[in-house]
């Protein structure tokens, strides 16, 4: 916190200096140009060649689609492949996709971000706390409660996909509250699928964590909460950090459970809902579709270009593990 | 009367002595034990009451209704015994979606190991670029596989039809190759992530153990048979078991890219098998995930869907049983 405020403190000087010596570097710049562009030249292997010809070849579909935005229709299926003439046509599909009711964008952005964030935090406190209370107790019955909860992880949403819409409607029956159209329901969902994997992460975690550190704290008079919430929550921060990429690029993404819960078309429906909803109703119109896919996919990109290396090690090692 | 003086009768321990600290004693409502156990059970809650609510309820009454006649509404449901799994040995569709799966699971799992083992070779060489390369592999991945399937769909009905490419005539999803199409899209948006996990794997491998074999003259396919692929066969169980079930799972890309189509006649040994007397349509790429809910959302079938979404239950739990043994066994060998 004081480094932030420090930081901010700075921040003029910084931008001053940083204005002051720009002229110097860009001349530095313009002036080992040649002679780095030559080492650079040099040191190009043909394994090098090769990799950067795939990686082309890789993301070429993503940049056909991204030409083909900014198209009027018949141009999109005669000549798909063709430079776009202007891009302002882009703009226009962004602002019809704007006020489509099929798509509701903003809506459904919304939606997507509220059920994603709330997922993210409520799965990661609620299962470090159970997976904690599991460690530090060492009981039979702690154990079993673990291997119980980690069992879940071999249910695949399909098996309970059928079964949990009559769930959702006699619950409304039962509590005389809407559950299926609703954030709560697929918030709740998501707690639950998403349990078995986090509270088995979160209990390898703790428990290479010594005890020292919260017995000390015991001493000084802290309560069960605030050891935890104090304590031991800030040291998990590397682990919840992974669970935070791995769920949320399920829950994101996902697609098949809010489609069973919430259904296309609705108020309250995700992103991915929108987009299957918006090519359900367009099978032809592809400027829409494509503009609507591109709109969809760049939040996460974005995204990506600023915490890349967290998102990255947080799948592979979430997956390793 | 004789003045008594009055001496102040100083205890001597107290003298030049602190009070002693006593810690002010807290009124406990529970005892040590009780509280514990409170906490225990607060703690727990949080994460028990959605598991048991939204996955174990909805997972056992799946299993009740599977041996009902229900119908997904509130109508009430009577007990039918094994009929619903007993009509699914003669159910061509579902048979023909589960031999399919499996097709689609062991192409899938070739190819994303494959082209990601490779991919991952090739970007932790000396690089320049090797972060851009990494990150370009990568990106396919953050992408929904709902999304991927209607870029993809775009791509082979639009841009493969008018790029002038004789072999792509006609769409490749409308062909008897639309199950490779699906396999090409899904390796291309899968690979990049198996290739992180592999390049983790590579770059545990010890320099020394490299340079060592360099100098004992090991040309480059000696030291990837007897270096490379041993040090990372843990990586390789992940990587393959993790592609096999999410292969099983399939559904996004499915219901964006085919809807399970283009319908085919079942193959003749099936329908032989099946003792159908004429062939039947199924869909060529209608994998099991996308088969239940065809059956029990969009054709109103629910208990029979059930039975067979018990039946995907029994081999995924028989595939994720093999993963656990598989990584016990390599733990008692290492």
């Amino acid at each position: 916190m004081e480094a932030i405020i420090q930081g901010f403190k700075n921040l003029p000087t910084r931008v001053m200096n940083f204005f002051k010596a720009l002229p110097g570097r860009f001349t530095n710049f313009i002036k080992t140009f040649p002679q780095r562009f030559v080492k650079f030249v040099k040191g190009i292997t043909p394994l090098e060649v090769v990799a950067f010809i795939l990686v082309i070849l890789f993301l070429f579909p993503m940049f056909i689609v991204v030409i083909n935005t900014s198209k009027p229709n018949l141009l999109i299926t005669d000549t798909p492949m063709a430079w776009p003439e202007t891009w302002s046509t882009f703009f226009t599909n962004v602002r019809t996709l704007l006020d489509d009711s099929r798509m509701q964008y903003v809506n459904s952005l919304f939606n997507s971000l509220i059920i994603t964030s709330l997922s993210l935090i409520l799965i990661g406190v609620s299962s470090a706390m159970a997976a904690w209370v599991l460690v530090r107790t060492k009981t039979r019955l702690s154990f079993s409660i673990f291997l119980f909860i980690v069992a879940g992880l071999i249910i695949p949403f399909q098996v309970v996909m059928l079964p949990i819409v009559t769930l959702l409607n006699d619950l409304r029956n039962l509590t005389g509250l809407q559950w299926r159209d609703t954030h709560h329901a697929v918030i709740i969902a998501y707690m639950g699928f998403g349990a078995p994997l986090s509270v088995f992460l979160f209990h390898g975690f703790i428990k290479s964590i010594p005890m020292d550190i919260e017995e000390a704290a015991v001493i000084d008079g802290c309560s069960r909460p605030q050891v935890f919430f104090r304590i031991v929550l800030p040291i998990l921060k590397p682990i919840f950090v992974t669970l935070l990429v791995l769920n949320g690029m399920w829950i994101w993404n996902d697609f098949l459970l809010p489609l069973l819960i919430i259904g296309r078309g609705g108020d309250t429906q995700t992103l991915p809902l929108a987009v299957a909803n918006l090519a359900g109703a367009y099978v032809v119109q592809w400027n829409l579709l494509l503009t609507a896919l591109v709109m969809s996919a760049v939040p996460v990109v974005i995204l990506f270009l600023f915490a890349q290396r967290y998102i990255i090690r947080g799948m592979t090692s979430g997956a390793i593990k | 009367m004789e003045k008594q003086v009055m001496t102040p009768t100083i205890k001597p321990e107290v003298v030049g002595k602190k009070k002693p600290f006593v810690p002010k004693k807290r009124r406990e409502f529970l005892s040590r034990k009780a509280s514990d156990k409170l906490w225990f059970w607060l703690f727990l809650m949080p994460v028990l009451i959605p598991f048991l609510l939204m996955v174990i309820t909805p997972f056992i009454t799946g299993i009740y209704y599977s041996f009902t006649n229900w119908t997904g509404g509130l109508a009430p449901t009577e007990w039918v015994g094994l009929d619903n799994y007993r009509g699914l040995t003669s159910d061509h569709r579902f048979i023909y979606s589960f031999y399919r799966t499996v097709i689609y699971a062991i192409l899938n799992v070739l190819a994303i190991n494959l082209v990601a083992f490779a991919l991952a070779l090739l970007v932790t060489r000396k690089l320049k670029l090797t972060n851009f390369y990494r990150a370009g592999f990568f990106l396919p991945n953050l992408i929904g596989g709902l999304v991927i399937g209607y870029l993809w769909s775009f791509i082979y009905r639009i841009v493969l039809g008018a790029s002038g490419l004789g072999l792509f005539s006609s769409s490749p999803l409308v062909s008897r190759y639309a199950m490779f199409a699906l396999v090409a899209v899904v390796t291309w948006q899968y690979a990049g992530y198996i290739m992180m996990i592999y390049i983790a794997a590579l770059q545990n491998i010890p320099e020394d153990l490299i340079e060592a074999s360099q100098i004992d003259g090991a040309n480059a396919l000696q030291r990837l048979r007897n270096i490379t692929l041993p040090l990372v066969a843990q990586a390789f169980t992940v990587a393959l078991f993790l592609t096999l079930v999410t292969a099983f799972k399939q559904f996004d890309t499915v219901f964006s890219l085919t809807r399970g189509g283009p319908d085919i006649d079942i193959p003749v040994w099936l329908q032989n098998a099946l003792g159908m007397e004429f062939p039947r349509a199924v869909g060529s790429t209608r994998l099991v995930a996308f088969q239940i809910y065809n059956w029990g959302i969009s054709r109103g079938n629910f208990a029979v869907a059930q039975a067979q979404a018990v039946v995907f239950f029994v081999l995924l739990s028989v595939i994720s049983l093999g993963q656990v043994y598989f990584n016990k066994k390599r733990e008692v060998e290492l």
